[in-house]
């Protein structure tokens, strides 16, 4: 178990969730006797939960901010409805559709960023307004009906990479990718432990991190052979590249730039940024904004999936996205959350979901079984961090476990973290 | 029912040994206290030594069973397993952080968990005729159904000590009760302490105001590091202020703060008509036309009483993060500033540790590391993107210059001492390169080492050529630190004296009256 916790960075949360990941592919694939590692399956999987996805990276930020978004699934259904009318009734080429689309999503983001960063206004009611508002804007201006989208901007939604090159029994770009992922991956830990070693950090053993490659780069190739293995004409999907892409920008953006640092501080403590020189107003006001821009993306990738868009798109996304930055290790109280840890949390929630659904379980106990999965994936975090690891809920539970103060000169604490929210 | 010690006395509860340990931590060792029946009983000690983790044990917040030795109460040995068991036998206490409701009333306060009924349902007649009786003991004039946030904290003081009352108080604990109050409400407060004690209720109180500890103590016991170190009795023992922090600190003042020669400079940085207003109560002002400058190499200090507007002034003038600012100029070197933002302020070379360094001045989810660079990130990132490693090796840097004791900069900053903490957000404003640091409270809640050290770093950064700005409510602080003090009175500076004319005397006259000089 040491060993296994030393491969996972010591961290329980991540150590947990990848975990539960792969154990629970590992059940399915059992109890499904191998219907769930197929390519079809797996590609199956990928294109129907990439826009789920996708909110998970704006709302992990949203989160981190503290900050919540009930809006993303009006919001990407409003954009949806938009872009489509636009292509059909207004003459806009499919990129010219896209790009409406991500400007849309701007202003509508810019809309909710000013009523939460500058006026002051909780998110949760000023994107419950949004939630109601902009999904009644898309029932209004679609007039409740579906409005096709064309071919060029279905290949958003359902388009994959193409055959190019000398036939070699897979798809040559999906392998080509997985080979660059695998370099990709392989440079940088190795960089990174050369940086740490060269400042006298704490460097974990070779063997561990010679493990963790090896580990992590078996995945990615095999992960590489499904999705170029696929029945001809699949082969690793539109939707999985864009997020790919999303993730290592927002995941950059989280952990090495300034306005990164700066979405952590506010939301860690937003007096204490402040005073340390940042402009907390602009933070939650960007947060607000890019959140509602991945909404507009994420819809017009739903819309080219299901080539028209429809009066009910995106109904019940925000909870999906926010169940997966919860699963993933986010504080509702903020400051806490990662980028790939919301990938993992959303995608424990859709192999479930998948799973499920090859079992033959049906939508009620399907429902059954995710609330009940949120729940004990959070209990488990809260339990961890109340055996002494620091958060804010392992703070809040001190009242309640006695034993486990951690100074006798921190007796207040508790009240001050309680205090810092109001 | 009651014990007798040899001279007579009956005694009301004795502490035997009591030793507490949190993980790594011994908090408690061998304490032993004993109170007499009908005295107020003083439990001095410097912050940390463990007065509070005492008491706790006392009134069951930590229950029977997560300490050792004997609790005797009433010739009784106790178990008190939570604070309802040492309730329910007449120990009440009152904490430094008031436990009252602010949008609940006076009436509702006072019953709360306790409320009189009548077939199961709240008798709202009983209550107000019993608050009515408890105010009138207290002698507050209110009525009890005024919401406690509209009244002052004086007042919340004896709303604590009414509902106290009203459990039928034998030992009422008192955890540092006039901290928070002004003069006349700390000497209202201990007036009727003192009448409490003649109807027979025995007290126990905590407090770092030592005159007041020695105008109504009957006994001290001095607590040092979690030891027991001494009881004195004030009147056999003719005790005063100088035997009980000798006690306390176990050596005498002299020692209190490192040898600095002061190599001050020009005048740098200078204020001038700072008017600001409070910010929710119009016509009100909460910095009344200050003047006042500073030189390069100097400390200057800042006294005045709580309340008075020291922070108010610091927060205004960094970045007008506090009240609104009416008008007033900033001159640094001679040229005038535009401290519009905090932003602004700190581009403009001022730095600012808040007195209240866990709700304002740290992110606790933070690590070391990211706390240290977390005002400055401009300096370690190229074209916005973080330079991890110049982060690890800055903050390594200011870990081993200030000696922050730590096992790695990645800790979390959550898990330092008080003293630690607050050498992470002197490193995180020394890193910004400020020309005038200002530094509120800057040893609040830090034990006596830690001081030592602080004030170090503090005339280090004089040394440098820095201005350095020291806001204190300690006088004795001041005056071992500062090369110049002004003193502040509801608002405004009401003088300012050189270190070889100051003495105590001196500023609390100056930081209780109105303007004499300018």
């Amino acid at each position: 178990m040491n060993a296994l916790k030393k491969l996972f960075g010591g961290n329980t949360r991540q150590f947990g969730m990848i975990f539960a990941l792969v154990a629970l592919i590992v059940f399915f694939q059992i109890f499904t006797e191998g219907r769930t590692l197929t390519p079809g399956n797996v590609i199956n999987l990928f294109n129907g939960n990439s826009y789920i996805l996708i909110l998970a990276i704006g709302m992990v930020l949203v989160i981190i901010a503290g900050h919540i978004d009930l809006s993303v699934g009006s919001v990407a259904a409003f954009v949806g409805v938009f872009v489509a009318l636009a292509m059909r009734d207004w003459g806009f080429p499919w990129w010219a559709g896209v790009l409406f689309g991500l400007v849309l999503g701007a202003v509508i983001g810019a809309w909710q960023g000013f009523w939460v960063a500058y006026v002051g206004i909780p998110a949760f009611i000023v994107t419950l307004a949004g939630m109601l508002l902009f999904r009644g804007f898309n029932q209004f201006v679609g007039k409740s009906n579906t409005i096709p989208v064309p071919k060029e901007f279905q290949f958003l939604g359902s388009g994959y990479l193409p055959e190019i090159g000398p036939d070699t029994g897979f798809n040559n770009l999906t392998l080509l990718l997985g080979l660059i992922a695998v370099a990709f991956v392989i440079i940088m830990s190795l960089r990174a432990r050369a940086t740490n070693k060269a400042l006298g950090a704490d460097v974990p053993e070779l063997w561990v991190e010679v493990t963790k490659l090896v580990l992590i780069c078996g995945a990615i190739l095999y992960a590489t052979y499904l999705f170029a293995t696929g029945r001809p004409g699949t082969s690793f999907p539109i939707p999985g590249l864009i997020l790919a892409v999303l993730v290592l920008i927002y995941g950059f953006i989280a952990d090495k730039t300034v306005l990164g640092r700066h979405v952590y501080a506010v939301g860690g403590n937003r007096h204490a940024a402040e005073l340390s020189g940042v402009q907390s107003k602009k933070v939650n006001f960007l947060v607000m904004m890019n959140m509602s821009v991945l909404a507009g993306l994420a819809g017009m990738i739903f819309v080219g999936r299901s080539t028209a868009s429809g009066p009910f798109d995106g109904v019940g996304w925000e909870l999906d996205a926010i169940a997966a930055v919860f699963i993933g290790g986010a504080a509702v109280t903020g400051g806490v959350g990662t980028v790939i840890g919301s990938i993992v949390g959303g995608l424990v929630m859709a192999v479930l979901n998948n799973g499920l659904q090859l079992l033959g379980v049906g939508a009620d106990l399907t429902q059954i079984i995710k609330g009940l999965v949120l729940l004990a994936a959070v209990a488990f975090d809260v339990y961890n961090k109340s055996q002494g690891k620091r958060s804010i809920t392992g703070l809040l539970m001190k009242n309640f476990q006695r034993n486990n103060e951690i100074k006798p000169d921190e007796t207040t604490s508790t009240k001050e973290v309680i205090s810092k929210e109001a | 029912m009651t014990s007798l010690d040899t001279q007579g006395d009956p005694i009301l509860l004795e502490m035997r040994s009591i030793t507490k340990e949190f993980p790594g931590v011994k908090a408690l060792s061998n304490v032993s206290l004993r109170v007499m029946a009908g005295e107020i009983h003083a439990i001095c000690g410097e912050n940390g030594a463990g007065k509070s983790t005492l008491m706790k044990v006392l009134s069951g917040v930590y229950g029977y069973g997560s300490y050792t030795g004997d609790i005797v109460y009433q010739a009784e040995t106790q178990q008190f397993k939570d604070i309802r068991a040492s309730e329910a036998a007449g120990i009440v206490i009152i904490h430094q952080e008031l436990a009252l409701i602010p949008e609940l009333s006076i009436m509702e306060n006072i019953f709360l968990g306790n409320e009189p009924t009548k077939w199961g349902v709240i008798d709202w007649a009983e209550a107000r005729k019993r608050s009515l009786e408890l105010l009138a003991r207290v002698g507050l004039r209110e009525d009890p159904d005024t919401p406690i946030k509209e009244i002052g904290v004086g007042k919340q003081q004896l709303v604590e000590i009414a509902k106290a009352l009203n459990k039928s108080v034998r030992l009422l604990i008192l955890d540092e009760p006039t901290a928070a109050l002004n003069e006349s409400d700390s000497q209202h407060l201990l007036d009727l302490i003192l009448g409490l004690k003649g109807k027979g209720i025995t007290s126990i109180i905590i407090s770092h105001k030592l005159n007041e500890i020695e105008q109504i103590a009957d006994e001290i016991t001095i607590i040092r590091d979690g030891k027991s170190i001494e009881t004195l009795n004030v009147k056999r023992d003719g005790v005063d202020e100088d035997r009980i922090i000798k006690g306390m600190v176990g050596r005498t003042l002299e020692s209190r703060f490192p040898d600095h020669e002061p190599k001050i400079g020009e005048v740098f940085f200078e204020v001038k008509d700072w008017t600001v207003g409070h910010p929710q109560i119009q016509d009100r002002l909460i910095c009344k036309g200050s003047n006042f400058y500073v030189r390069r190499g100097e400390i200057v200090g800042f006294a005045g009483l709580m309340g008075a507007g020291r922070t108010e002034l610091a927060r205004s003038l960094f970045g007008h993060s506090y009240g609104r600012f009416i008008k007033g100029q900033v001159y640094k070197d001679g040229k005038q500033v535009n401290l519009r933002s905090v932003k602004a302020a700190i581009d403009a070379g001022l730095g600012y540790v808040t007195e209240d360094r866990k709700s304002l001045g740290l992110n606790l989810l933070d690590d070391i590391k990211t706390t240290t660079v977390s005002a400055a990130l401009n300096k370690i990132s190229n074209y916005s993107v973080v330079d991890t490693r110049k982060e690890f090796s800055v903050a390594e840097e200011y870990r081993k210059s200030l000696r922050t004791k730590t096992p790695s900069v990645e800790e979390g900053v959550a898990k330092l001492s008080g003293g630690n903490q607050q050498k992470v957000v002197l490193a995180k404003w020394m890193f910004t390169d400020p020309d005038l640091l200002i530094l509120d409270e800057p040893t609040r809640g830090i034990d006596v080492g830690a001081k030592y050290e602080i004030y170090g770093i503090i005339q280090r950064l004089a040394n440098q050529g820095k201005g350095v700005i020291v806001i204190s409510s300690e006088l004795p602080e001041l005056l071992g630190l500062s090369d110049r003090i002004y003193t502040i009175f509801e608002g405004a500076i009401t003088g300012v004296l050189d270190k070889n004319e100051a003495s105590q005397e001196s500023l609390m006259k100056l930081m209780t009256s109105a303007r004499k000089t300018a």
